[in-house]
């Protein structure tokens, strides 16, 4: 029973009387401690280590441009990466599960303008319905929820491919965001359904600091809550999970309306940052594009089972500079997209080789 | 293993592929220190040792899979290529893994000439590449396998042969078989003995790695043993005897322990736990369809504190009865009761809150998750009990859950949040069947708990299945084509055909009537031995 059978310990147990047993084994928990206390350290220079990257582009932002170092450019730069930054909490859920979801776009723009027509006036293209905007924030959030069900039904009992099934329904959700208005765009949105997109706490953006509640809710909800220990488990080996007694269609399914609601809620705050909602926002944008570069440039795998909140975050930080530092650097138009991505391209390789390969065998 | 008079090539002193000091450090373990190794045309050399023991780490380093922190790899005695020239690589060397390389989708002859195709003008000649790969088949004598079907078609054992015919078709004369018998049941172990023989007869020189001794008896001439990242004895086998090969894997202080299990444990195996009358697993009448092998109308029981062996062959429904139970498949008719309560088809999730415990067969598939830390997979199945009302489980209570799992098995990790994925596979092994019995089961369903571990590994672990029903009162229900498994059980139930053909009810079992029922040599009834 009291085999030891690793290499170490065996070569110590040979070097050893039996009578010694304990105080060795007592070493080599030591030992073992040791290594598990290096083995975090390291992988908290990883989770870090984007952040000389971070370091630099303040730098060249410094550099560029003498607005870039001011509390306002920064709440500016919060408040875009806030619509942002919620989606690619919602995406990197569906991806630490194994799965993808490119319909976040749509419900990006669907869910908030669903919302919005039902609340804003005839004469701002509303249905006439003139609902009051709290309802319409939940209207909101059951879209989300619903595409997510539709979503999620449709991948894990369906059993269809979930590229597919969300590519398609990014069209359908897109040709529905702009048929319900006929390509108008929605504006007058009262005070309480822009809020969250467009208000101040002093210079902190709002949106910024729900954003970084969701982020840092989310990042305990992974790390300490069996729901999020299921995720992991799911995305590493849904057959293990499920062998070991995890509702594993259960869990991909929630993640898919969890990560459906936070685009929806991302489109809240869109809309609130420009006062309106058009027939395309979203799908105009591309955010998706966007959205997975900053998941896998933060180290979320596409594998599944592996990711963080602090790395997503790093890469929302990452894409949110170098957009402002491409604005502030009077970048021409026709040429910003290219630049941009291109940085992102760059960007990939570098957390590629940062983040290392996985440990395989 | 008398001197092959037919070889081929001239052992002239030259080896077709060596090892020279080689040694490998991951992290702050050293795999390998100073090993040398060399083999010689036309004889076949083993090559043992525990798992963990650096086997695996040689293969990969004279496979090129990645390169040593010191020493060389010679062929021919002339320096081996450079680590990422594939081509050269493969031209030197074939190693069929453990796991399948073959590309499923693609047809034999594809797969026998990946990347390596015939062409006329610049193009795939299909047509040589077919032709080509039939001659390479029939030449040793591997006709069974269709040159033009699909890998994907193939059984385990011709997939195999496809791998070693990829190898002989570029005329390598070096060729390393890891584990190969792992997957493959006795009558096909024995034709790739026969292949085996053939090779080396005909001058091909053979790394062959295994965990089962009497394999390494019987194919090869010379064996090699690591332990611990050493050398530790190259002799040829013949007058070497079981024992000293144990002794020489293991090492001297856990010896004793490894033999005692290999020579059954009879005496201890007979202790029923008292409150045996009451049956714990009631299964009747079950039918099911599986490709594991269909079931047909079979009834059991095992009582409290009762281990069951269910044996037979791969395909025999053996386990198809054991994940039916599990909750892990469904079945067609029939029922299937736990303490009373009836198991739902097809739902593992509720089995498992039902009280059965289960240890796949793959651990890779279903056993753990390879990011997540040991404590992590060790108490995947009680997050529920360790979570508070808010559903939080701080990693300290999932420590705290996973260490007295962990001592039990001796699970040996660098720390309870070392992934399983870089562990050794018995220890990979043991957080699978820690997993199992963190939830404190009424019954432990185990499918080949040993497969793929080593000695002292498979001690632990059957030790383990076997004290959970003497001391705890758990039912186990052990299903294994390995007859080694069966020591520990109080009884034996063989499955053919996806029916109960026999059952031996009186430890210690003949292993020669074990085999004549499991092979079917004996007409079918119930035997009692």
């Amino acid at each position: 029973m009291t085999q030891l059978s690793s290499e170490k310990d065996a070569r110590a147990t040979t070097a050893r009387p039996p009578g010694a047993e304990a105080s060795g084994r007592a070493a080599a928990d030591a030992v073992l401690q040791q290594t598990s206390r290096q083995a975090r350290a390291v992988s908290l220079v990883r989770e870090a280590a984007l952040l000389p990257v971070v370091v630099l582009l303040i730098i060249v932002g410094a550099l560029v441009s003498n607005v870039f170092l001011t509390v306002s450019n920064f709440s500016g730069i919060g408040l875009q990466a806030s619509a942002l930054g919620v989606v690619v909490v919602g995406e990197s859920l569906i991806i630490m599960i194994g799965g993808m979801d490119l319909s976040l776009e749509g419900t990006y723009g669907l869910a908030p303008m669903v919302a919005a027509w039902l609340i804003v006036p005839v004469a701002a293209f509303g249905s006439g319905a003139d609902l009051n905007p709290y309802i319409g924030i939940l209207i909101l959030i059951l879209v989300g929820a619903l595409v997510g069900v539709f979503n999620g039904l449709l991948i894990v009992k369906g059993g269809l491919n979930a590229f597919i099934v969300t590519l398609g329904m990014t069209i359908v959700l897109a040709g529905l965001q702009n048929g319900i208005v006929k390509a108008q765009t929605l504006f007058s949105l009262p005070s309480a359904f822009s809020y969250l997109g467009s208000a101040y706490w002093g210079q902190v953006p709002v949106s910024l600091v729900v954003t970084v509640i969701i982020f840092v809710g989310v990042g305990l909800f992974l790390r300490y809550h069996r729901g999020g220990r299921a995720i992991y488990a799911v995305g590493g080996n849904a057959e293990a999970a499920r062998a070991a007694g995890i509702n594993v269609d259960r869990v991909k399914i929630g993640v898919y309306v969890a990560g459906s609601v936070l685009a929806a809620i991302g489109g809240l705050m869109e809309a609130g940052r420009v006062s309106a909602v058009t027939g395309q926002q979203g799908y105009q944008e591309g955010i998706i594009f966007t959205v997975f570069a900053a998941a896998v440039i933060g180290g979320v795998s596409l594998a599944g089972g592996k990711g963080n909140m602090v790395g997503a975050a790093t890469g929302v930080v990452l894409l949110s500079l170098v957009q402002n530092i491409l604005d502030l650097a009077n970048v021409s138009n026709y040429w910003i997209l290219a630049i941009y991505g291109g940085v992102i391209l760059i960007g990939l390789a570098v957390s590629r080789m940062i983040g290392g390969k996985t440990s395989q065998g | 293993m008398a001197e092959n008079p037919e070889r081929a090539v001239p052992s002239d002193g030259v080896p077709p592929a060596e090892a020279v000091g080689i040694y490998k450090q991951f992290g702050s373990t050293l795999a390998l220190s100073g090993v040398s190794l060399a083999l010689r045309p036309g004889r076949c050399l083993g090559l043992v040792g525990r798992n963990g023991a650096g086997k695996s780490t040689l293969v990969s380093i004279m496979s090129g899979i990645y390169g040593p922190d010191r020493g060389q790899v010679l062929f021919e005695g002339e320096r081996a290529p450079a680590l990422g020239d594939v081509e050269a690589w493969r031209n030197r060397v074939a190693t069929v893994f453990q796991h399948s390389m073959v590309v499923p989708q693609l047809t034999v002859a594809e797969n026998v000439f990946l990347n390596c195709q015939p062409k006329r003008s610049g193009m795939v000649d299909w047509k040589t590449m077919r032709a080509d790969t039939r001659r390479v088949l029939s030449e040793w004598g591997f006709d069974d396998v269709d040159a033009a079907a699909p890998c994907s078609s193939l059984s385990v054992e011709q997939r195999q042969l496809v791998e070693i015919a990829r190898a002989l078709a570029a005329g390598r004369r070096c060729l390393f078989l890891d584990e190969p018998t792992a997957a493959l049941e006795r009558a096909e172990i024995r034709r790739l003995f026969d292949r085996v023989r053939a090779l080396v007869a005909s001058g091909v020189a053979v790394l062959y790695i295994s965990h089962h001794l009497e394999e390494v008896f019987e194919v090869c001439d010379e064996v090699a043993v690591l332990r611990d990242g050493e050398m530790v004895l190259t002799q040829e086998t013949a007058g070497l005897s079981k024992d000293e090969l144990v002794a020489a894997m293991v090492g001297p202080d856990v010896a004793a322990s490894a033999i005692m299990s290999q020579n059954g444990r009879d005496g201890t195996g007979t202790s029923m736990h008292p409150d045996s009358g009451r049956p714990c697993l009631v299964v009747e009448h079950l039918s099911a369809i599986s490709p594991r092998g269909p079931l047909h109308d079979v009834s059991l029981e095992v009582r409290r504190g009762e281990r069951v062996g269910v044996a037979g062959l791969l395909g025999a429904g053996v386990a198809t009865l054991a994940r039916a139970v599990a909750g892990a498949h469904p079945w067609q008719s029939g029922k299937i009761e736990i303490d009373g309560a009836p198991l739902v088809p097809g739902r593992p999730d509720k089995a498992l809150r039902i009280g059965v415990g289960f240890v796949p067969e793959d651990r890779r598939a279903e056993g753990f998750v390879r990011l997540l830390g040991v404590a992590e997979n060790s108490t995947m199945t009680i997050v529920d009990r360790l979570a508070n009302r808010l559903g939080v489980v701080m990693p300290r209570a999932k420590a705290a859950a996973a260490r007295p799992l962990a001592a039990r098995l001796s699970i040996v990790s660098a720390g309870l949040s070392q992934p399983v994925g870089e562990l050794s596979g018995g220890n990979q092994q043991k957080v699978t069947v820690a997993r199992a019995l963190a939830t404190e089961p009424k019954l432990v369903v185990a499918i080949a708990p040993t497969r793929g571990v080593d000695v002292a590994s498979k001690a632990a672990l059957l030790e383990a299945l076997s004290s959970l029903a003497s001391s705890d009162g758990t039912a186990v229900l052990l299903a294994t084509d390995d007859l080694d498994d069966l020591v520990i059980c109080d009884r034996v139930v063989v499955l053919r055909g996806g029916e109960i053909v026999a059952e031996f009810t009186e430890p210690p079992f003949d292993r020669e009537e074990l085999i004549a029922a499991i092979e079917g040599l004996v007409p079918n009834g119930k035997v009692t031995a």
